[in-house]
């Protein structure tokens, strides 16, 4: 087998030096019933990287990649061009094959990349501290209930109608332990409703923006009447490129960010590994959950970093922990910080330009179909079209003609017969006029 | 032992080891570089610190005459940095230059299992089918990627023995959560209310921490002084309120829970449910099969045993293999097989019949990334190769403790092992040299430290996994590196351990000054002149 060093002579000389006849007397502490013969397993036997290479490849290719056809969804993952030095560097062995960087003397690159990776985490959402990331945006988005839940010593919190039902799911079953967890009406989800909700037991307000429907809110007001109550708003960022244009949630009030980081840097990857971005204020900097890398210095006084007020962390505190979470998501932090590095102030402005720029253009597209209306008002890079008919079987049946029109709402809300003709498109800076085109006509055909 | 066949640097005493310095030339220790660099050693500052408006991607500039932006754009700027592509290129590679990796070196952490990572594993990753996959697409376009998935679940199950198992979490930890959620909501559907979870006291930190983020309380179960669960004193704890134990097997000190089936009937007599921590099945994979031993619940580290890369870190993933009494609470999205092919059930209320899963760990469908590199893993191993795996793995670290053992205390002493060899620290006691000075020494010598002060049941732990990755020669260096570091501790060879390391990018590092006054961003001068 390609990967294991030891020769049949190595082994047998090593249990020499042990004192072992075989192998099998290292397992002696296994219960003898419970030791199995290779036949149990109905599994193949070793294969060459040729074959494995058809056996995976033949897999990829039932798919059709985002690249492969025009392409509009979005609802929480984006499809942007990451540069090709962002690969060739995350595949550099000194990052991909290393550990959490627990012995700093020799983990500086890990480290330092992580302090460069939080600095730019708060530059984006406005906030004055991040850590060095969550495994994704919805894990953080519990994460931050949670630690509102802590921080206010309270249970209750409100979900807004437009935080991505994947999202309010994954809350609901974390922090619905501790609390009661209230959403509030899917479409239009005005301010108000949200507001009205707010009391005393209130531990946060969860309000993204743009929200899963595409719409733009001014958290201002939310912010307001949480904070006259003594609860935490709590802002909600899925694509993470429409900072480069919007008013950043920290401007507005927000207590704690959350958001998803996967547009920059990382693909799709069909749902994971992502990278949760988690951005507070710096007086809740005790309570937060996750690594957190800080500057300090050597010995001989040189600038270095280390991981630090890990006495908030589950190998320090055990059960009084402010989380559970050990992993982060290093490389695709990694991957974050090299593309916003190449971006720059310039760079990412313009990307978050041009994206706003090409929905605008396919929303005006998409408005002349006749019986079909854009929703929201303001958007960013991502809206939501009513259909004259059922969202989901119109995506099947156009994906079958080589176009993928979006994502139906259906398939998000199963069960709220009021948005099955509801379809989520986003237009990024990878679609073109082309794209457009095939998916206006497309859809005309449709309806 | 000579290992100078090679012309390589040995130990302490040798004449060899360091090349003699011709008359009237300084010594590296006395040159001061003009630059600040060493050699290839270079001093690297921040990014922030490098801006200078340039920019490293090439894209239009595009503007809407009328944004429809609902009055919300930004008025203040970022204060990103801007550099160019070979810029931001070298600033990073020059980083990477600065981590330890497996790659380079072994890399003996206990309990983190740093082994190889094949290059294929990324290459089938990065298929467009895979990589470039959005997660909400048409089912009709996915199915290639629910059949990979479909795969690894087999992998899974048939080498746990277990019939069921949910993708979604997404690390070890995330794991262990989706784990005690499937055993709360199993009790809530008994009628009962049972709130303690029983924890050895070996148990990795993320144990007691989520059984606490999963509403419990912890109740510490002792370690006999063999290093095993003290299963009498469990059993004396388990009662009508206990939900749970929670087992690591093999456990932390590196050796198999011998009593575990026994242990297993008395947490099901009791009614509670037992969860084994799978961080260390990369011992016992295609040996034995956890489901035999009467586990109901075991998060498998894909990032361990089927060697997804750590990443300096993450990301990890940790599917959850699930008895038939947990089973049916597995957390959605759950796969189904249906007359059209493969299909995720993504609604709570759309479970198929029998099915009550108790929420959502997460967004979309778990770690695919890391699901095309495992699949990977498994079909170059196949089932020998993950036996092979095992045993070589195992075999190491009892080659390990065989050959440190009479200079490096081995608490546990005469083994077997599993794989990892456990030593402690009172070797040290006396010599003047203490257990973090052993292992930052071994940093000088090119070695990334084991993990140390782990597990807490024995007083300075040093825990070596060394994997099944490592040549014979390789282990052969490395033991004659610490057998020779430890000769020189027990002579009280003070000097070269104290304050070591001195060859690493940095020495050793100010913990509690960073911890004080928290510096966690980089700010401009203008800023942090403002705040002082």
């Amino acid at each position: 087998m390609r990967y294991l060093p030891l020769t049949p002579d190595d082994r047998r000389a090593m249990l020499a030096r042990i004192g072992a006849p075989d192998v099998d007397a290292l397992f002696r502490d296994v219960p003898k019933s419970a030791l199995t013969s290779l036949s149990t397993f109905d599994l193949p036997d070793t294969q060459g990287e040729l074959e494995v290479e058809r056996h995976m490849s033949k897999l990829a290719a039932k798919n059709i990649a985002a690249g492969a056809a025009p392409f509009f969804c979005g609802a929480g993952a984006y499809k942007h061009h990451v540069p090709s030095a962002v690969d060739h560097l995350i595949q550099r062995s000194e990052f991909l094959t290393s550990y959490t960087p627990y012995q700093p003397e020799i983990a500086q690159g890990t480290l330092q990349y992580l302090f460069e990776f939080q600095t730019q985490v708060a530059l984006l959402t406005g906030m004055e501290v991040a850590n060095a990331s969550l495994y994704d945006g919805s894990t953080a988005t519990a994460e931050a209930v949670l630690m509102a839940q802590r921080v206010t010593k309270r249970g209750k919190a409100i979900l807004s109608g437009g935080l991505h039902p994947h999202y309010a799911e994954t809350v609901e079953t974390v922090a619905g332990l501790f609390g009661p967890m209230q959403r509030t009406a899917v479409m239009p989800g005005s301010a108000e409703d949200i507001i009205a909700l707010i009391d005393e037991d209130t531990s946060c307000v969860v309000v993204q923006s743009p929200d899963v429907f595409g719409l733009i809110r001014n958290l201002r007001p939310i912010a307001d009447a949480a904070h006259a109550k003594g609860a935490l708003l709590i802002a909600v960022v899925t694509e993470i490129v429409s900072l480069g244009l919007l008013e950043p949630p920290g401007a507005q009030g927000a207590d704690i960010v959350a958001a998803e980081g996967q547009s920059i840097g990382n693909g799709l990857n069909f749902g994971g590994p992502y990278v949760g971005l988690f951005a507070t204020r710096e007086k809740f900097l005790r309570q937060m959950p996750g690594r957190l890398c800080g500057e300090t210095v050597d010995v001989e006084g040189r600038r270095g970093y280390v991981l630090t007020l890990s006495t908030r962390e589950q190998h320090i505190r055990r059960e009084k922990a402010t989380s559970n979470i050990c992993t982060n998501s290093g490389l695709c932090c990694l991957a974050f910080t090299i593309h916003l590095s190449l971006l720059g102030e310039e760079g990412l402005t313009r990307l978050a330009r041009i994206n706003h720029a090409k929905a605008v253009a396919l929303a005006a597209k998409l408005a002349s179909l006749p019986g079909v209306e854009v929703l929201p008002n303001a958007f960013f890079n991502e809206f939501t079209v009513k259909l004259p008919k059922p969202a989901a079987p119109i995506v099947e049946a156009l994906a079958a003609s080589g176009v993928i029109a979006g994502v139906p709402v259906s398939r998000l809300l199963p069960h709220d017969a009021s948005v099955q003709n509801l379809l989520i498109v986003a237009a990024t800076e990878t679609n073109t006029d082309d794209d457009f085109d095939a998916l206006t006509a497309a859809l005309k055909g449709a309806i | 032992m000579s290992m100078n066949n090679q012309g390589r640097p040995t130990g302490a005493g040798d004449p060899n080891r360091r090349r003699p310095i011709a008359p009237g030339t300084v010594t590296p220790e006395e040159l001061d570089t003009i630059s600040g660099d060493r050699g290839l050693d270079h001093e690297e500052s921040l990014i922030f610190e490098l801006d200078h408006g340039a920019v490293g991607v090439d894209l239009p500039d595009m503007e809407v005459g009328d944004d429809r932006l609902g009055g919300m754009r930004r008025t203040a700027r970022i204060g990103l940095p801007g550099l160019s592509e070979p810029e931001v290129i070298r600033h990073y590679v020059r980083l990477s230059r600065k981590n330890y990796a497996i790659d380079s070196g072994l890399y003996p952490l206990g309990s983190c299992t740093m082994k190889h990572n094949p290059r294929l594993n990324e290459k089938m990753a990065r298929l467009p089918g895979f990589g470039d996959l959005h997660p909400l697409a048409p089912a009709s376009t996915t199915q290639g990627a629910l059949e990979l998935i479909s795969q690894l679940m087999n992998w899974l199950t048939t080498l746990t023995g277990m019939p069921a198992v949910a993708m979604s979490p997404k690390a070890g930890a995330h794991g262990e959560l989706c784990g005690l959620l499937a055993i709360r909501a199993a009790i809530a559907a008994r009628g009962e209310d049972r709130k303690r979870v029983l924890v050895p006291e070996s148990a990795h930190g993320t144990n007691p921490a989520t059984a606490a983020f999963a509403g419990f309380t912890v109740d510490e179960v002792p370690a006999k002084p063999n290093g095993h669960v003290d299963a009498e004193a469990l059993k004396a704890k388990l009662g009508p309120d206990v939900a749970a134990i929670m087992l690591t097997n093999p456990n932390t000190c590196g050796l198999f829970e011998g009593e575990i089936i026994d242990i297993a009937k008395a947490v099901h007599e009791a009614g509670a449910y037992f969860y084994c921590d799978g961080a260390n099945f990369n011992a016992i994979a295609g040996k034995v099969r956890p489901g035999d031993l009467g586990i109901d619940a075991m998060h498998i580290n894909l990032h361990k045993t089927f060697s997804t890369p750590h990443g300096g870190g993450g990301p990890g993933a940790g599917p959850v293999v699930l008895s038939a009494r947990l089973a049916a609470y597995a957390p959605i999205p759950l796969l189904v097989a249906d007359g059209k092919g493969l299909r995720l059930i993504e609604d709570m209320a759309a479970a198929p019949d029998g099915a009550k899963p108790f929420g959502r760990m997460c967004a979309f469908h778990g770690q695919m990334g890391m699901f095309s590199r495992a699949l990977t893993y498994m079909l170059s191993h196949g089932r020998d190769g993950v036996r092979q795996a095992s045993e070589d793995a195992v075999l190491s670290a009892n080659y390990i403790l065989a050959s440190l053992k009479d200079v490096m205390s081995a608490p546990f002493g005469e083994g077997p092992c599993m794989h990892e060899a456990l030593f402690d620290d009172s070797f040290l006691e006396g010599t003047g040299v203490t257990t973090l000075d052993f292992a930052k020494a071994m940093i000088d010598e090119g070695y990334h430290p084991m993990t140390m002060y782990f597990p807490l049941v024995v007083h300075g732990a040093m825990l070596i996994e060394p994997t099944e990755s490592e040549s014979k020669e390789s282990l052969d260096r490395f033991i004659h590196v610490l057998h020779t570091l430890a000769e020189e501790a027990l002579a009280k060879n003070v000097a070269r351990f104290a304050g070591a390391p001195h060859l690493a990018p940095r020495r050793r590092l100010d913990e509690t000054a960073a911890a004080r006054k928290p510096v966690l961003r980089w700010k401009p001068d203008t800023l942090k002149q403002a705040a002082e």
